[in-house]
């Protein structure tokens, strides 16, 4: 325990003298944020509220990224070695870079919430306590999928493909860029197998209709479970020397941390509960109605329609 | 060896096909400066790591004070401090910083200020790590590996690819630790360095321990004889060369030839004269008194630093 709060004060040192980690962590997210905000929105309050869950999420899941280099070019410049050669383990390593990154993303999202409120008068940002909640668990487990690439890449070119190869599914097939509701059929089906799908629309439905922590259980529950999987993964997998390669039947191992979503993915492509979400902020939020809404959505006596718990929040929206 | 506070016997790794280290044994006592003196790849480095707890070995039995650094791994490291090959700090961490950070991993611990200022980093103590020296970052290495107040400290290759004036700063650091009876064991290829810091050497290559003693007892197995190496311009046979006076023992490395004299001015003059009648000439000729690098020719044939 006290070697891992050194080792996290040391993560939160060693970034502030980083200036990439300024341009990645505050002046990248800040770009975005006020792009959305003020170019896709207009700046219109109604509209810059629907964005901020998208790109509230998109600088959440920004955390792999950093963390999965920082990690790797430590292992490639023998700097984890010096550690295991002394009483530090490999969770203390691992946990204080989940920390680190944690306390070091919380104020520029933070910061993106104060300033949707003054700048861009966006009228509520709902659910103070499940939003902070979401926003946690988000950093967290998408912090944890950076461990993930960490351990089974082996150099930092591997390192930057995968994360490349993660990160744009993730932000475009989720909702965190284009909505979730203007994407084509098919894509949204795929969409239903990403954990950033479900961090956005948490975030969406929290911030515009006020979702309380139990309506955005499947969320919630589906995040920690998977942030608990690639973190134990992450511990397994995880290698002090550089040379030491990772074992292809161990890269095997890492498809296991797929398997919530996917089980989930499944469950929401029957049930399509978080699409009919997506398509009530849409049409609510935006100006442009949804056209391509499917038949299938609007069907009455479909579970969940009738007593849709979006309903009367943004009912009241409009009030 | 009642107190033998380091305990390697037939000790065996491999990576694959290559056999890093085929058999190694020695004893360290509590106390003593050991050297593993050997070329770069002789498995030096891999005999250290794997006491030090950081490779598991493939046979044999290792034990570091009392304890078997695979199944004892964390009782281990609070009693072993290292200096490593390969290995680095973040850029941006200060000195002071590293060392305290290092020092809060242990139950005992030295004053980390002070570790510092015996070491000559005092003034240092706020840069970052990338803006230090070689020979600063070794020297921050070695304080490192002091900052538990170790029973044992590794030190693999300290002075590797230092210039000469930087080597001797950390040899006055090792000769410090020899004064204060630490426990230290030291790979180096470096001959002067095993023959000035360690009280025994054991000289391994290939993965194998070829001669174990002090560095006197080691130097007299060659056989008190001084070594005469010359390069001519027209190759002469061995038989030739040993029957000049005094020779003793002849071998050819690398287009020299090394010549082990027990009188080596009667030595010197019939090879000139023998050079003259033949109408050979000498290129070089360096005459040296037996070294522990005589030791290694003698035993493979080959110089230590290829």
């Amino acid at each position: 325990m006290k070697n891992f709060a050194a080792l996290t004060r040391m993560r939160v040192q060693l970034a502030f003298r980083n200036k990439m980690f300024f341009f990645f962590v505050i002046v990248m997210p800040l770009v975005f944020f006020f792009l959305y905000a003020g170019v896709f929105a207009k700046s219109v309050p109604r509209i810059v509220s629907f964005y901020l869950g998208p790109v509230l999420a998109f600088n959440v899941m920004g955390s792999f990224w950093g963390l999965s280099a920082t990690l790797v070019m430590f292992r490639e410049q023998g700097i984890l070695r010096r550690f295991h050669v002394a009483p530090v383990t490999a969770s203390d390593l691992l946990a204080s870079s989940i920390v680190a990154n944690y306390v070091l993303t919380l104020p520029t999202v933070t910061l993106e919430l104060v300033l949707a409120r003054l700048i861009f008068h966006v009228p509520s940002i709902g659910n103070p306590i499940s939003l902070f909640i979401l926003l946690s668990i988000g950093i967290l487990s998408f912090g944890s999928l950076g461990l993930v690439v960490a351990s089974v890449t082996n150099t930092m070119q591997e390192t930057q493909v995968l994360n490349q190869l993660l990160w744009l599914p993730l932000i475009f097939l989720s909702g965190a860029t284009f909505p979730l509701a203007y994407l084509p059929r098919t894509v949204q089906r795929f969409g239903l197998f990403l954990p950033a799908t479900y961090l956005v629309n948490g975030l969406q439905q929290t911030i515009i209709h006020s979702a309380t922590l139990w309506s955005r259980y499947v969320e919630i529950l589906s995040l920690a479970v998977w942030a608990c999987l690639t973190f134990f993964l992450s511990a397994q997998l995880f290698r002090w020397e550089p040379e030491a390669k990772v074992p292809r039947r161990t890269k095997m191992l890492v498809a296991a941390t797929a398997i919530p979503f996917l089980l989930l993915g499944i469950v929401e492509n029957v049930s399509d509960r978080i699409l009919r979400e997506a398509y009530t902020a849409f049409e609510s939020f935006t100006s442009a109605p949804a056209t391509r809404r499917p038949p299938s959505l609007s069907m009455p006596g479909k579970p969940g329609e009738a007593s849709n718990p979006s309903r009367s929040s943004q009912n009241q929206a409009r009030q | 060896m009642a107190n033998a506070i380091l305990q390697v016997e037939n000790l065996v790794k491999h990576y694959g096909d290559v056999h890093a280290v085929r058999g190694v044994s020695f004893s360290v006592e509590e106390g003593e400066v050991f050297g593993l003196l050997g070329p770069n790849g002789a498995g030096k480095t891999t005999t250290v790591e794997i006491l030090e707890g950081l490779r598991t070995l493939d046979s044999g039995r290792v034990s570091v004070c009392g304890l078997d650094p695979e199944r004892d791994s964390d009782a281990l490291k609070q009693e072993i401090g290292a200096s490593l090959q390969a290995t680095s700090l973040p850029d941006k961490i200060r000195v002071i910083e590293a060392i305290r950070l290092f020092a809060s991993f242990y139950k005992r611990h030295r004053d980390p200020q002070e570790l510092l200022k015996r070491f000559g980093l005092d003034d240092k103590k706020n840069s970052f790590y990338s803006q230090l020296s070689g020979g600063q970052k070794q020297r921050l290495a070695v304080a490192m590996a002091l900052v538990n107040d170790p029973r044992v400290c590794f030190l693999d290759e300290p002075t590797a690819g230092l210039d000469p004036q930087v080597r001797r700063e950390i040899y006055d650091v090792i000769e410090e630790l020899r004064r204060e009876k630490k426990t230290v064991l030291l790979t180096t290829h470096y001959i002067e360095e095993a023959e000035r810091l360690c009280d025994r050497v054991a000289i391994v290559d290939h993965g194998v321990v070829i001669a174990l003693g002090t560095p006197r007892e080691l130097k007299a197995r060659s056989g008190g004889t001084t070594r005469i190496e010359a390069r001519l311009s027209k190759t002469e046979s061995n038989g030739t060369m040993k029957s000049l006076e005094g020779v003793v023992d002849v071998r050819e490395v690398d287009d020299t030839y090394v010549l082990h004299s027990k009188r080596p001015p009667q030595t010197i003059v019939s090879l000139v004269k023998h050079l003259e009648a033949q109408g050979n000439e000498l290129v070089s000729l360096e005459i040296a008194t037996p070294s522990l690098e005589d030791v290694f020719i003698e035993l493979t044939g080959r110089r230590l630093r290829d």
